[in-house]
């Protein structure tokens, strides 16, 4: 099967995070960048379907600055074919400009299936993926947590609040990963040797009009202090006063 | 990492990058939770072999044409610093496979041999070990008592001991070094491939080490141990070619000592951070600072003299005494740094869930093996002054 899967660039989410000097993003100096978690098991999905298929080819697709490369060729390395980065000079905070410019590279692409991460690990919006659908008329499914595909027939499995559903769909379509689906592999030494022979083209974005812009970044205020209320049976009472009263907890 | 205070890292290819951090990944994935109880329990995590043979470890710095990842010395001597990152013996089983069993087999075997030994060592299908050291004869290996005969049919009949074998016990074959004809001369000495399962070889176990326990240690005995015409090495010739095997792996060793140094310091730093002591961290006191300031400038300065030492051999110009140089000061500082973080982890720092005394354990046989710490000084001394303290 020809299948894309389209990634993202996203800092280590246990960094300890510092706002940029124009307010409205982070600091990226000293920060460690990988693939975005759910985009990595897209990645690994897509190798292992063609790896049962005995057949196929990954591509990935990043947008972003020239950075973004690192990861694409993290994804070769793993044993995509191919890589494409679609040039900007920042990913825009609406999701539909991304989702404009990924459509317009899919759209000709002759691709089986459109993997996603049900959606990034920094800007949580998980609008890429059914945005795209949507403007390629394609079928949709969110947050697979298992996916087969045997004769060009595609099965897919959510997981809902005390439940699980099977879904059929017809090819192709959109799939946006959950998690628990696959482990990504490590990239082989040899994968990262053969990563820099695969063919990684570079064009410029087609973004649309940025309709969504984040005005403001801020960090969660300090937690106050713990206070300490009394010691012992004595000050029981007056702590399920407060945890009623100020903490609303009870 | 807390660890690349220089910067190091934007002298390193994007291609060195993603090979240390594809090994650091799996070590943090597949090493770290499971490896204090192989020490405890004083064995090897052989089913972590097929899981590193998979990424490409083993001799990864051998062509691809053999089946290995062909990857430049950097890259290599960051995988061994990821390696005992995790443990000195998940880092000396790497070693001992790659640059003591399948290096001279690359270098001084026939086309055979490389095509029937090499891919299969680098899937990890055939493990590898190194019998060089013997009961007597450590620090001088010229002195060797093993010994093997040609026959009239041109077959070899193998004689002697080996000890101190990693690996030993692990490995379908064994690169062994003897004496030949009689000859005491250690220019008589010549490799011969051994493969387990040979009549008149056997391995022991070697019990009671209270370092290394997460790793395979054996002795190898030969007795009247006939090989076929083709089980030597053709192109080996001397002590010279054992000893240019010690000087790949001690390369590796003086990248691996700084992972060691690094476990030890990000613990360290990470406990003095959340130890309260006094009602503050005990890392706002002057005297663990001091500590601390000391570990990571060690390993900054080991950190540039191993970088600096891969481009050399990469360039085809480094030498046996700059590799001595770096081994020496490598594992040293390690030991100091694995000693000092357990002292600064105050009573934790004995137990097995940290890592530092285990470590601290490890390295005083990496400071004993591939040439001791003395061993180096007095090359390093013959190297400056042209004098031999050996004889």
């Amino acid at each position: 099967m020809n299948i894309a899967v389209c990634i993202k660039r996203v800092p280590d989410m246990e960094s300890r995070f510092r706002i940029a000097g124009s307010g409205v993003g982070i600091d990226e100096a000293g920060l460690k960048f990988d693939i975005s978690d759910f985009d990595a098991y897209a990645v690994e999905v897509a190798l292992q379907l063609n790896e049962k298929a005995g057949a196929g080819e990954v591509t990935v697709i990043c947008l972003g600055p020239d950075v973004v490369q690192e990861i694409i060729r993290k994804a070769l390395s793993m044993g995509a074919a191919k890589g494409v980065h679609l040039k900007a000079d920042a990913v825009p905070a609406d999701s539909l400009a991304i989702a404009k410019a990924l459509a317009a590279e899919l759209k000709d692409g002759g691709y089986d299936l459109l993997l996603f991460g049900k959606h990034s690990l920094d800007a949580m919006t998980g609008g890429a993926g059914t945005m795209v659908a949507q403007l390629l008329g394609l079928p949709c499914l969110t947050a697979a947590s298992r996916l087969e595909i045997t004769d060009g027939k595609a099965v897919a499995r959510r997981e809902l609040e005390g439940a699980a559903e099977s879904l059929t769909f017809a090819l192709p379509a959109v799939v946006t990963i959950d998690e628990g689906i696959a482990r990504p592999r490590y990239p082989s030494l040899k994968g990262i040797m053969a990563a820099k022979k695969k063919p990684l083209e570079t064009r410029p974005a087609q973004l649309g009009d940025a309709r969504v812009t984040v005005d403001k970044m801020a960090l969660p205020a300090e937690r106050p202090a713990g206070r300490i209320i009394g010691t012992g049976p004595d000050a029981v009472p007056e702590l399920v006063r407060l945890l009623q009263t100020e903490a609303k907890v009870l | 990492m807390t660890t690349d205070f220089f910067d190091i890292d934007s002298a390193l290819s994007e291609e060195e990058r993603a090979v240390r951090e594809s090994v650091r990944q799996f070590v943090d994935d597949r090493v770290l939770p499971i490896i204090g109880q192989h020490y405890i329990d004083g064995h090897f995590p052989l089913d972590l072999v097929p899981v590193m043979a998979e990424l490409g470890v083993f001799g990864a710095n051998l062509p691809e044409e053999y089946g290995c990842a062909g990857l430049n010395n950097v890259a290599y001597g960051l995988i061994m610093q990821e390696l005992e990152r995790g443990d000195s013996g998940v880092r000396s089983f790497a070693s001992v496979q790659g640059a003591l069993a399948m290096y001279p087999i690359f270098a001084f075997g026939s086309e055979e041999q490389k095509r029937r030994y090499l891919p299969a060592m680098a899937r990890g299908e055939v493990i590898g070990c190194f019998g060089l050291t013997e009961p007597d004869y450590g620090s001088n290996p010229s002195g060797m008592i093993t010994m093997a005969r040609e026959q009239k049919d041109g077959s070899w009949v193998l004689n002697g001991a080996k000890m101190w074998i990693t690996n030993g016990s692990t490995a379908h074959i064994a690169v062994v070094w003897a004496k030949t004809n009689g000859d005491a001369s250690d220019k008589s000495i010549r490799g011969f491939i051994v493969p387990r399962g040979t009549r008149g070889f056997t391995s022991k176990d070697q019990k009671g080490k209270l370092s290394l326990r997460a790793s395979d240690t054996s002795e190898l005995v030969f007795q009247d141990v006939h090989l076929p015409a083709d089980a030597i090495l053709p192109g080996s010739g001397g002590l010279k070619s054992p000893l240019m095997c010690l000087t790949q792996a001690r390369y590796g060793i003086s990248w691996g000592a700084i992972g060691a140094a690094m476990a030890c310091y990000e613990e360290a730093l990470d406990y003095a951070k959340n130890r309260v002591m006094f009602d503050r961290p005990i890392a706002g006191y002057q005297i663990q600072q001091q500590r601390l300031a000391e570990m990571l400038t060690e390993i900054v300065k080991a950190q540039l003299v191993s970088l600096h030492l891969g481009r050399l051999k990469d360039a085809g110009t480094m030498t046996p005494q700059q590799v001595s140089l770096a081994k020496r000061n490598n594992v040293h500082i390690a030991t100091d740094i694995a000693r000092e973080a357990r002292r600064l982890l105050g009573a934790n720092g004995i137990l097995a869930e940290y890592a530092s005394m285990r470590h601290m354990a490890n390295l005083e046989s990496v400071y004993t093996y591939e040439g001791t710490h003395d061993v180096h000084s007095l090359i390093l001394g013959q190297a400056v002054t042209g004098l031999n303290a050996f004889k």
